[in-house]
């Protein structure tokens, strides 16, 4: 008896389902005639589109989020930003940036490689509009500029800095998610470390593997691991975790040793308030400028395209010097330097696997 | 259901009816108290899936969702709660993508190797679970989670440019390589805005029927079914409820194993980092609401396909679009207070018509005696 109701119920819903459904349509298509069509009132202005767990993260995104809402401020862009929902492929990504690219925003950024495939097709069907895409260059065309950076340099500075820093010799290192982009930071540190001192230890940990991508975001993987380095006698750690990274700066800043920074001057960060004492330095890189400049270059009619580096050289990836308690420390600062120049000049070459 | 029963449809109707009612006005009150329009966001959704290209997106989701809410299904009908249905998807998608990129085959059989690999390697991932349960009582919701994160493990391992992985020039992303032209399942073109329906999208609607012959008109349905309902009365009718259980399992790895196929064959021709994950969870969604039925799970799977691609219209007009992240869990919540309301509140009437019958009858036959 129960079974048959069960049948029953579940045809009978189905059914339901069903006519609310075409009820749905009837109403919709009569009314859409009439009505606005979905984002077609042609809001002008940069478009930023995110990749999963985008804004939010403290991290790169929300760097990019910056660049877009400094543009907001001068230069009186109406930019938007617009998410992805879960479990969504290529054609929803492509849906998107079209929609935007027809509504008429220019220029369409995608923060992030997971656009790249997107970009080149979308890119192809507006030739006038401009196409940004940060952490990639395989998306080619005449309307595409790719915004690259050289993380790794940074992050041989960060190397310098933590084995000049270092008592105990030991020093570590916490990646978020095990990409490809997070071992250029990796790579990089590890060669700056090896270079200044190749006595010092590197200890490593990445928090999550891709697709699970929760190793930007949970500070309290970021506090396990920089927990079990500690305890491996690491005295300085260098994240590269975005979110989560805050868990590294919280576990060493507890235990009175060292953290290193990433993406932004995290001395600075008012989240990080308590702890910026120990925050010794931060390897920075400028996504809000590079995505600034897009948006500029739009602005003034002459749109960047192709692959715009940015690296150590002209400040699209940097070493900050805000803690005083680094810039007492004369001989990392020192050795900094001499790292930085020899970067420069092109007499080191920085590793961007590792 | 032989013997046509107006209240017991009308009964039917009601909890689903009701659950979508519940559902849009709590969505509604959640809209007033964030300052927002109640009414606008859903009239947005509406208006902006008349548009071709968000139909064919909707209708190429619905394929995979499907696909995903059948493997699910298929435990529920057994009692078997296959939490991996993401993993098996997972790793099923990523193998038979790199298959398929190191073969050169004519193209149906390409497709066709393709394709068995997906069901092998989903059944094999799902099947650990079901020997585990069958040879040490294992709870296959504890292993499948855990196979799960395994397959995570090993994916990221696997696609590394050491093991199999290729990384295009240029890019962070990391890829099985791509799948050659004879491996592609041809789609329906639409038109050049829109784009192709895949073509795995009929093949997933022709395993809806394929389900429904095999669990309602086969003997093994029956088992299956038997089983799931009592596994002790399954057993002394007959049936070998360990083989139940660790068939069912394949059986709906290998449907898991078929979900990332309408994607592979149909638009990215290999596994990246940027595949859709988390598919395998909104196939437990789907199969809750729609009740392991193959109809009931279409409709279901149309409805939140839609409700993920209408909602980007949402970000367009500077509503959150989380309003349909929202939706999505308010609906599986009244779904199941609601057949359970509608379903005790049947009972009861049952109950008192059988009671007032009864009365009945014994006053009939009371008067007959006293006559």
């Amino acid at each position: 008896m129960r079974r048959v109701t069960h049948i029953a119920v579940a045809a009978t819903a189905a059914a339901t389902l069903a006519l609310t459904a075409a009820g749905c349509g009837d109403s919709s298509s009569t009314s859409g005639s009439g009505g606005s069509e979905g984002g077609k009132d042609g809001g002008k202005g940069a478009a930023l589109a995110f990749d999963i767990g985008g804004r939010g993260d403290q991290s790169f995104n929300d760097a990019a989020y910056a660049g877009l809402e400094r543009a907001k401020k001068e230069l009186g862009d109406k930019g938007k930003y617009f998410e992805p929902t879960e479990g969504e492929s290529d054609a929803d990504k492509v849906q998107r940036l079209s929609e935007l690219a027809r509504a008429g925003h220019n220029p369409v950024i995608g923060v992030g490689f997971v656009y790249s495939k997107a970009i080149s097709e979308v890119s192809k069907k507006y030739p006038k509009t401009t196409f940004g895409i940060v952490d990639d260059a395989e998306a080619k065309g005449k309307n595409v500029a790719n915004m690259l950076f050289h993380e790794e340099q940074a992050s041989y500075l960060a190397g310098v800095a933590a084995a000049t820093t270092s008592k105990s010799k030991t020093v570590g290192f916490v990646g978020g998610v095990e990409t490809t982009l997070i071992k250029k930071f990796e790579a990089g540190y590890v060669q700056g470390v090896k270079d200044t001192d190749p006595k010092v230890k590197v200890v490593k940990k990445y928090l999550t593997q891709p697709p699970d991508f929760s190793g930007f975001a949970k500070p309290d993987l970021g506090k396990e691991a920089a927990g079990g380095q500690l305890d491996q006698k690491a005295d300085v750690i260098y994240h590269a975790a975005g979110g989560a990274g805050t868990g590294v700066i919280e576990a060493a800043a507890g235990a009175g040793k060292w953290a290193i920074g990433v993406d932004s001057d995290q001395y600075q960060q008012k989240t990080l308030a308590k702890y910026k004492d120990k925050i010794l330095t931060s390897a920075t890189k400028n996504v809000s400028g590079a995505v600034f400049n897009l948006i500029k270059s739009v602005k003034d009619g002459k749109p960047q395209s192709g692959e715009i580096r940015y690296d150590l050289k002209q400040g699209g990836v940097a070493l900050t010097d805000t803690n005083p308690a680094y810039t007492k420390m004369t001989d990392v600062v020192k050795a900094v330097d001499k790292a930085k120049a020899a970067i420069d000049s092109g007499k080191i070459t920085v590793k961007d696997k590792p | 259901m032989k013997r046509f029963d107006k209240e017991r449809l009308l009964l039917g109707f009601a909890g689903p009816a009701l659950a979508l009612l519940v559902a849009i006005l709590l969505s509604a009150v959640v809209l007033l108290a964030s300052g927002k329009n109640p009414i606008e966001p859903f009239r947005l959704m509406i208006d902006y899936a008349q548009n071709v290209d968000i139909q064919v997106l909707i209708i190429n989701q619905w394929g995979t969702y499907y696909l995903a809410a059948l493997a699910v299904a298929i435990g529920f009908r057994m009692n078997l709660f296959n939490i991996g249905v993401d993993g098996q998807y997972r790793f099923a998608a990523m193998v038979s993508a790199l298959v398929g990129a190191k073969i050169a085959l004519p193209g149906p059989l390409h497709i066709f190797v393709i394709v068995i690999t997906a069901m092998f390697v989903g059944a094999f991932w799902a099947g650990i679970a079901g020997i585990l349960k069958t040879t040490r009582g294992v709870s296959e919701v504890v292993s499948t989670i855990m196979l799960n994160s395994i397959a995570t493990g090993l994916i990221a391992w696997l696609t590394l440019p050491a093991q199999f992985g290729v990384q295009p020039e240029g890019s962070n992303n990391l890829t099985t390589g791509m799948i050659p032209e004879s491996g592609w399942f041809p789609g329906l073109k639409v038109n050049d805005l829109a784009g192709d329906i895949y073509g795995f999208v009929f093949v997933a609607a022709g395993l809806g029927i394929v389900y429904w012959f095999v669990l309602n008109r086969t003997r093994f349905g029956f088992d299956l079914r038997a089983t799931g309902a009592s596994e002790s009365a399954a057993a002394a009718s007959g049936v070998d409820a360990k083989r139940m259980v660790l068939t069912s399992m394949l059986i709906s790895g290998a449907v898991a194993g078929l979900a990332g196929m309408p994607v592979l064959l149909g638009e990215t021709h290999t596994y990246s980092q940027s595949f859709p994950v988390g598919v395998g969870f909104t196939g437990i969604t789907i199969a809750l609401l729609g009740r392991n039925n193959p109809v009931g799970i279409a409709l279901a799977a149309l409805l939140i396909a839609f409700l993920d691609k209408a909602s980007t219209a949402l970000d367009y007009e500077g509503y959150p679009k989380e309003i349909a992240t929202i939706m999505q869990g308010l609906i599986v919540i009244s779904v199941v207070v609601s057949y359970e309301t509608v379903r005790r509140y049947g009972l009861r009437r049952q109950q008192s018509r059988v009671g007032e019958e009864l009365a009945a009858a014994a006053k009939n036959n009371r008067e007959e005696v006293s006559v």
